[in-house]
């Protein structure tokens, strides 16, 4: 694939099939990696704490490592299919080439709700953050949160439609400041350099599982926020140089990266923070990491961790757009929506119309709904995506074995990541349904009556001979 | 009026600008380029010209 020069001026973008416009190859396994960890890694600064509130700190740290091993499985899944498949999309398009179109179309819903209600929480949290500022800088009114939500959204749409390569660069440097800020409070606090301030004994001892085994159970729920969105690298599939390389690279450095940062999160703040103060993230410890800072007593370190707080936050509301609009733009252009929506900017590259279109409905969702709702459907959506991911990986495998086609990563002990997968998705449905059992039966009803909708009438318009371009050999079995 | 009254003036503005722009230049680059160019692309592209390369 490398003998391929796909930088020329000539024939970047400008391949067969008549393709005039395409999305620019421009990124590289660091911009995959910061789309991955810079959508999940504010997860570690706020939400992770709530399954503290489920059932103490141990249970938040028991979910904090099944979640782990959920999204190794889910990086290792990803990282194999998405170097295969490499076009825009992401699990939407693995779905319409392994599965079928009902599949596909499901999926890219999921994807495209996940994205944008949790970009819209993230715009939420961002105006609660300056609300905060205001509030320590001594502003005694009550700030409106409006303007600053609407703004996080309006400029990330703009960095957004302005190129991927800004965007991501942009991510990059935001979330790796964010992943530095939590290596220096563990490191300063820890004891490690300087004095610990560390009181695991002490704040634990009576309190290792307050509610029981049930307790554990009902944290996994939160426990996927440590990881959640870290299978949107491959949103980045058409725009990186070398698929084959960058995307499983990318990946697989971002769950490693988010497996120490989540581990060192729950070290530093349930060894500083009382437990019912930590699992409370609403009147409680709202941004648990930053709460530590402010009990460490240094105002580097306060500075450090609001920063972090921030940035963090507008790194994920920023690889949330482009992912969501990836996935939109990729169903327009096989007309699984109208065909409008799979048009490529001439200057600037990006899927231009899909990023706009999804700006107002992040909006409303930023403006109108509450954020613990907007984080349930978030989660819920990218739950039914981790549960496609076994039957996925197995029928990719069933259908181009081992050799029929060329793979830039294969993942080991395969069936055994796809059996453990789908056993977690089930606790984590569970888990999920313990606490918000209506709006999960609500969300399968949706996404069964648009399923409905797909099938027996917008069907009609998917042109089914071209949706698939890639030059593969045709599966076993056909 | 405090500094943070008109931050939240700067932000609403700001906003603004940010939506006109990306207004703006769509409907710009829609009135200038047919839509068969603009809807070109395909997946598969970089699979393909690697297979043109290696014929």
């Amino acid at each position: 694939m490398t003998q391929v020069d796909i930088t020329s001026k000539t024939m970047d973008g400008m391949g067969p099939h008549g393709t005039k416009v395409g999305l620019l190859r421009v990124l590289g396994p660091a911009h995959v990696w910061a789309l991955g960890v810079g959508i999940v890694l504010v997860g570690e600064y706020m939400g992770w704490n709530f399954a503290v509130g489920k059932g103490g700190a141990y249970a938040a740290l028991i979910a904090c490592w099944f979640a782990g091993i959920l999204y190794t499985c889910v990086a290792m899944i990803d990282s194999e299919v998405t170097s295969t498949v490499a076009a825009a999309g992401g699990q939407y398009t693995q779905a319409k080439h392994i599965v079928g179109p009902l599949m596909a179309f499901n999926v890219g819903l999921y994807l495209t709700f996940a994205y944008t209600m949790l970009e819209a929480a993230n715009a939420i949290t961002a105006g609660y953050l300056i609300y905060v500022v205001a509030g320590m800088t001594g502003y005694t009114g009550e700030l409106d949160q409006r303007p600053f939500i609407v703004l996080v959204i309006m400029f990330l749409a703009w960095l957004n439609y302005r190129g991927v390569l800004a965007t991501l660069t942009f991510n990059l440097v935001i979330t790796a400041i964010a992943f530095v800020a939590i290596l220096a409070i563990f490191l300063s606090t820890s004891g490690l350099l300087g004095g610990g301030i560390m009181q695991h004994a002490a704040l634990m001892e009576g309190h290792e599982l307050p509610y029981g085994w049930i307790g554990v159970l009902a944290a996994m729920h939160f426990g996927l926020w440590y990881y959640l969105g870290i299978e949107g690298t491959t949103q980045a599939a058409e725009e990186v140089r070398s698929p084959a390389r960058a995307l499983p690279f990318g990946t697989l450095a971002g769950i490693m990266t988010l497996l120490i940062a989540a581990t060192l999160t729950w070290y530093v703040c349930s060894g500083v923070l009382p437990w019912e103060f930590l699992g409370d993230g609403v009147n409680g410890s709202v941004a648990p990491l930053f709460d530590t800072a402010r009990l460490s007593g240094s105002n580097a370190l306060i500075w450090f961790l609001g920063f972090g707080t921030l940035f963090a936050t507008l790194a994920s509301a920023n690889g949330c757009i482009n992912d969501a609009s990836r996935a939109w733009f990729a169903m327009g252009r096989d007309k699984y929506l109208p065909g409008w929506f799979g048009a490529v900017h001439p200057k600037f590259r990006t899927p231009y119309r899909s990023i706009i279109f999804l700006v107002p409905i992040a909006l409303i969702f930023a403006l109108g709904a509450p954020l613990d709702q907007v984080i349930t459907f978030s989660i819920l959506s990218g739950l039914l995506e981790y549960t496609f991911m076994p039957l996925n990986i197995i029928l990719f495998r069933k259908k181009w074995p081992m050799g029929s086609i060329k793979r830039g990563y294969e993942h080991p002990f395969h069936p055994l990541p796809a059996i453990v997968l789908l056993c977690l998705c089930g606790i984590a449905f569970f888990a999920v349904f313990l606490g918000y059992g209506t709006q999960l039966v609500a969300m399968v009803g949706f996404y069964i009556l648009v399923s409905l909708w797909f099938h027996f009438w917008r069907y009609r318009f998917v042109n089914r001979g071209a949706q698939f371009t890639m030059p593969w050999p045709k599966p076993q079995g056909y | 009026m405090e500094t943070w009254n008109y931050m939240e003036y700067l932000a609403w503005g700001l906003s603004a600008l940010f939506g006109l722009y990306m207004v703006i230049d769509w409907f710009k680059i829609d009135s200038h380029y047919s839509e068969e160019v603009l809807t070109s692309s395909r997946e598969g592209e970089l699979e393909a010209m690697t297979e043109e390369h290696h014929r």
